[in-house]
């Protein structure tokens, strides 16, 4: 006679599990020993920091000459960077021909820009509103006035004066607002059911995206002077700032219809249902989350939207790359073994800087976001 | 071959004082047809709902049912007929699509809250946005439906957090916030554990019997019995029989709608 019934008496409780969990050696050896071939990429890992890491140190620190060194003690060495260079000309580096007498101009734009950006990006501070919108609108006035002159007093400072870092946190911050919502604007076209704006949305993001940068700033800065009325020009940055947007809404609208996609239709319908209007619908339903979902892609664009600004020494400007590249080639007086090169890693530690800061905000942002309904 | 004769003008027992009189119909719905490309979804179409009636659509999958109701509320497009809702016929304007999108909530089977807004954001966005309500009677009128649907203690989380449910009786307050004169209930029930299906169940017969106008597409035919003042079966994108529930389950007429029953009442 078999007994098949049974019930349970007792709940079983919860017990620890039986080895430890956590602690270094669990650690390593679950990451870095797991396998033969794991312990080998391992050793391979380690062989390889200790030839890269020290003599990097060395040349960047350990031989390098300090800021308040001098030109005879950079000629002298060999395996070190010559930093006393690099704090020399950092005005040239951080401001172009501005001035000398003048640079508090662009310090208090630098300044006024942290103050104002800096508390946007932090969620928990309060008046994000009033700051978007002073940041947003009245900042840019405020800077354009202060940088060119010309009103109150202040003498007329040309674009062509401007300069270095300066120009290109100008051409990314600018670059950066006005191409955001451009691409949003460019990829709810794209999706349109009206075909005369799908098509116009089409066509320019599909044209500007299988052509180089390069090529929409030679022709801002060669063709469009061939099609202007004689003496008039259009300054260079701002041939820049349109090339740069442009192309950068561009691949933000494909970023951004990528987000959209992936919003199941239940949830048009739901806002629609609620009775919604269009804009209504995208603004508080689709565009939040579809725009979280493509945080690492728009992201990415910025990244490349910032170190593309280098490319505008082709309408002539002198970014941060190009300053450097200037006083490289014709600073005489500096000229030692590693000038250059520590010029060159100063313009890549300052670009490194920016990037590396974009992608660990971007992180954070979507750990905050993360409200967790993926099933 | 047409015949508007399955048109059945009901008069809904339970009167709704707050709202607009009961003699003009909710619903009205003359000689429609569908067609998704070539394929004819919905075939002539009769349907008046009166003010206050419940309506249960029931049929096999494929049926057009869902089709149907959401054709009431324009997620999907006419393409003959007539469908007039509140005395406003829909057709292509965006305005009157909106104006009868605002009376008629929806609660759909996969609820489609908002996953990136709380629960009470869920509930007063529309309100505030579409109604032009003030967010603090926005907020005291979902919390009124929160605890009708009895998880007044929900509010702040996100709908992530909910159990499947729990979510489906938001929905049903996110609609109930909008102060809607006709809801429409797309498989309420179908995506939820069977545990789940009763707390659903309870708040829509609560819903029924304060007297909303509803139409609902469910499998559930203990509900029907228990609410519906007219049940209709479809099949093949047509209205096949529509009956009193009592008459339509004890003594059906047609021979799919007797085959429709045997299969699904055990």
């Amino acid at each position: 006679m078999t007994d098949t019934g049974y019930v349970r008496s007792e709940l079983v409780a919860a017990k620890p599990a039986p080895n430890p969990t956590s602690g270094a050696v669990v650690w390593a050896k679950k990451n870095l020993f797991a396998t033969p071939m794991d312990a080998l990429l391992t050793a391979f890992g380690v062989l390889f920091l200790l030839w890269v890491v020290p003599p990097f140190f060395n040349f960047v620190l350990g031989h390098a000459v300090g800021p308040m060194g001098t030109v005879e003690e950079c000629r002298a060495i060999t395996a070190g960077a010559c930093w006393a260079y690099v704090y020399n000309e950092m005005e040239f580096f951080i401001y172009g021909f501005y001035d000398i007498p003048q640079l508090w101009r662009p310090n208090i734009v630098f300044a006024l820009g942290a103050l104002l950006f800096v508390p946007l990006l932090i969620p928990k501070l309060p008046f994000k509103r009033i700051n978007a919108l002073l940041f947003l609108f009245v900042y840019p006035v405020v800077a354009y006035f202060l940088l060119a002159g010309g009103v109150f007093g202040l003498s007329e400072m040309p674009t062509e004066k401007w300069g270095g870092l300066l120009v290109t946190l100008i051409i990314s911050v600018v670059g950066i607002t006005l191409a955001f919502p451009l691409g949003i604007v460019l990829a709810l076209g794209r999706q349109s059911t009206l075909p005369v704006i799908k098509t116009i949305c089409v066509t320019f993001i599909e044209l500007i995206r299988s052509v180089p940068l390069i090529t929409i700033l030679f022709m801002a800065s060669i063709m469009l002077p061939l099609f202007m009325p004689q003496g008039m020009t259009v300054d260079k940055l701002l041939r820049a700032l349109v090339g740069v947007t442009l192309f950068t809404s561009a691949y933000l609208a494909e970023v951004v219809r990528g987000g959209l996609q992936a919003i199941p239709r239940g949830q048009y319908e739901a806002a629609a249902s609620l009775g919604l209007g269009y804009w209504q619908r995208m603004y508080f339903i689709i565009l939040p989350q579809a725009l979280k979902h493509v945080i690492p892609g728009i992201v990415n664009s910025f990244i490349a939207l910032f170190k593309d600004t280098s490319l505008v020494y082709i309408v002539g400007m002198k970014d941060l790359l190009e300053a450097v590249k200037t006083k490289n080639d014709s600073a005489l007086e500096w000229q030692s073994a590693n000038t250059a090169t520590t010029g060159y890693l100063f313009a890549a530690i300052v670009f490194w800087a920016f990037c590396f800061s974009m992608s660990r905000y971007s992180m954070f942002m979507e750990r905050r976001l993360n409200t967790g309904h993926k099933r | 071959m047409s015949e508007p004769s399955q048109t059945t003008a009901a008069s809904g027992q339970a009167t709704r004082q707050d709202k607009a009189t009961s003699t003009k119909p909710a619903i009205e719905i003359i000689g429609m047809h569908k067609w998704y490309g070539d394929f004819h979804v919905l075939r002539d179409i009769n349907l008046t709902v009166g003010d206050g009636e419940r309506i249960v659509i029931a049929g096999p999958s494929g049926s057009g049912k869902s089709t149907l109701i959401r054709c009431v509320n324009r997620l999907e497009e006419h393409q003959e007929g007539q469908i007039i809702v509140n005395g406003v016929e829909l057709t292509a304007d965006l305005k009157r699509i909106d104006e009868v999108r605002r009376e008629v909530g929806m609660v759909f089977q996969h609820f489609n809250l908002f996953p990136h807004l709380t629960i009470l954001q869920n509930l007063t966005l529309a309100p505030i946005w579409v109604r032009g309500t003030p967010k603090a009677a926005a907020e005291a009128t979902a919390m009124h439906y929160l605890e009708r649907v009895k998880i007044p203690e929900q509010a702040n989380k996100f709908p992530g957090q909910l159990s499947g449910g729990q979510q489906q009786r938001v929905a049903i307050a996110r609609s109930l916030c909008m102060q809607p004169r006709i809801m429409l209930f797309d498989e309420p029930t179908s995506a939820l554990d069977p545990e789940m299906v009763k707390e659903v169940l309870d708040v829509m017969i609560s819903l029924a019997e304060e007297g909303m106008t509803m139409i609902c597409v469910t499998h559930e035919m203990g509900f029907a019995r228990q609410v519906a003042d007219r049940v209709i079966f479809m099949d093949q994108g047509q209205i096949i029989e529509q009956n009193e529930p009592e008459q339509f389950f004890s003594n059906p007429q047609h021979e799919r709608t007797k085959l429709f029953l045997s299969q699904i009442l055990h």
